[in-house]
């Protein structure tokens, strides 16, 4: 267990931004991603500045910019669906370059690239300034039910337990002369997915069966309840702030 | 790793209608954690963490589906069939919640929409189908299979058919729907074949080793009868 709670998306750093506690960083990318959600996508310099705003954060965070980008490529399929839009969008077209493009499926395309992106960046940053445990922390002092943050705690501690499993099984089978190449070939795999599963199963059966003998009822005890303090609320609530003075520019201007 | 998005991201459907489906996706898993409890009281949360972890280690294996194309199984009607519809929509929506936080997959605000999709959708629709066709197939391992595979190939079809919906209803974009409905299901007819080929042989699997876990059996299991025969 040792090693097994950074998770990969996680940046170890010492900065301002990763001393914030996870609950207000959840609550500011939320508020962050709705008000960039619902800006009307032609305001396009209110993107311009939703982005100075991120950069501000990451340069504060301390994160580089290439380890942003190479990590936003999560959403290049929709980057392709919006490429795709000006030549199957209806309604009014223009010509450029010889090439007949919607209006409508230009505007779409923008509206997808930079909701999309400046979305991934954001949750990008919630990731690289957060560990797992903090996250989960962050949603249960967020009131968030706590059936699901025990259900979230227990699979991100196991996660690792069980991808080692699987790494041992495909070890084995390579070291049997496994090599497929093609979806037919598949039947190896789906045999030791199947014991995976009963491997995770008969895993949590022990498990539980462990808690019981200390005493478990059916309910974790809480961490020690710190909330966080009136002034990192108040950090945190710039981005926000920020995003939503923009915002109430762009629709006023 | 070379991980993309197969989950909705922000800006696809507009605000309005996310709200809308956030507000049925909370809805339907606060009666989905009410039923989940009736099948596995206090053993909810390690069980289902367990079931959820089980699900998230599969959808990091990649698998050869032609050469240079790989694919991952999403695991909606293999939970359902293991561990029945209440506790599998449960664990695929905690699992698509880290993966929105913790891997940036999928948009903050799209995840209602995602849930909807994905683990509430595609697996009511996968347990209605291995429900109804448990009754004409055998139940024994090799029908169990056929069930795992027709009921995967059909969920996530369907599944895919629940973003057009939601396109239709909020898309920031006009696109002939016709098209869009067409290209989701290709798509996904696709990956739903490489989906129901593993979680037909998992299923056949565990339920060759385990019988005794698999949901999808427990209605047709008989009281366990000895028989003490003369020793020999």
């Amino acid at each position: 267990m040792g090693a097994g709670h950074a998770h990969p998306l996680h940046l170890l750093r010492e900065s301002p931004v990763h001393r914030l506690a996870p609950e207000v960083k959840i609550a500011a990318v939320l508020f962050f991603t709705i008000i960039v959600v619902i800006t009307p996508r032609t305001e396009f310099w209110a993107f311009g500045g939703y982005l100075v705003l991120l950069v501000a954060v990451a340069v504060a965070a301390r994160v580089p910019a290439l380890w942003l980008a190479k990590r936003a490529t999560i959403e290049l399929p929709f980057v392709l669906l919006a490429v795709a839009l000006p030549f199957f969008g209806q309604g009014e077209r223009i010509t450029w370059l010889g090439m007949s493009l919607s209006v409508d499926g230009l505007h779409g395309a923008w509206n997808i690239f930079a909701k999309g992106t400046l979305g991934v960046l954001a949750s990008l940053l919630l990731a690289a300034t957060t560990t797992m445990r903090d996250l989960i922390l962050g949603l249960d002092r967020l009131r968030c039910p706590a059936v699901f943050t025990q259900i979230a705690t227990f699979m991100l501690r196991y996660l690792d337990v069980l991808a080692d499993d699987a790494r041992r099984m495909r070890i084995a089978r390579l070291a049997r002369g496994y090599d497929p190449r093609f979806l037919w070939q598949v039947k190896a795999f789906a045999v030791s997915v199947g014991s995976l599963f009963l491997r995770a199963y008969e895993r949590g059966e022990r498990v539980y069966l462990a808690m019981v003998a200390r005493g478990y009822q059916g309910r974790l005890p809480r961490p020690a309840d710190d909330r966080a303090p009136t002034s990192q609320w108040l950090a945190a609530a710039a981005l926000p702030a920020a995003t939503a003075g923009i915002a109430l520019a762009a629709a006023l201007g | 790793m070379d991980t993309t998005a197969m989950h909705i991201a922000n800006g696809i459907v507009n605000g309005p209608v996310s709200a809308i489906f956030a507000v049925f996706a909370v809805v339907a898993l606060a009666f989905c954690v009410r039923k989940a409890r009736a099948d596995l009281d206090d053993r909810l949360a390690p069980m289902a963490g367990l079931v959820a972890a089980f699900i998230f280690a599969v959808q990091m294996l990649n698998f050869q589906v032609l050469p240079g194309v790989s694919g991952h199984l999403l695991g909606g009607t293999l939970a359902v069939i293991l561990v029945g519809p209440w506790v599998g929509a449960l664990c695929v929506s905690t699992v698509l919640i880290v993966q929105c936080l913790l891997f940036a997959d999928g948009g903050l605000t799209a995840i209602g929409l995602n849930i909807t999709n994905m683990a509430l959708l595609g697996t009511a629709a996968g347990y209605l189908l291995v429900v109804v066709l448990l009754r004409f197939l055998p139940k024994t391992p090799a029908g169990l299979a056929a069930t795992a595979l027709i009921a995967s190939i059909i969920s996530v079809v369907i599944a895919s058919q629940g973003f057009v919906l939601e396109y239709a209803l909020g898309g920031t974009t006009e696109l002939s729907l016709p098209w869009v409905s067409g290209t989701m299901a290709g798509v996904h007819l696709l990956i739903g074949i490489g989906e129901g080929v593993i979680a037909a042989t998992t299923v056949a699997t565990v339920a060759r080793v385990r019988p005794d876990l698999v949901y999808a059996l427990r209605r047709f299991r008989k009281p366990l009868t000895v028989e003490v025969g003369a020793p020999a």
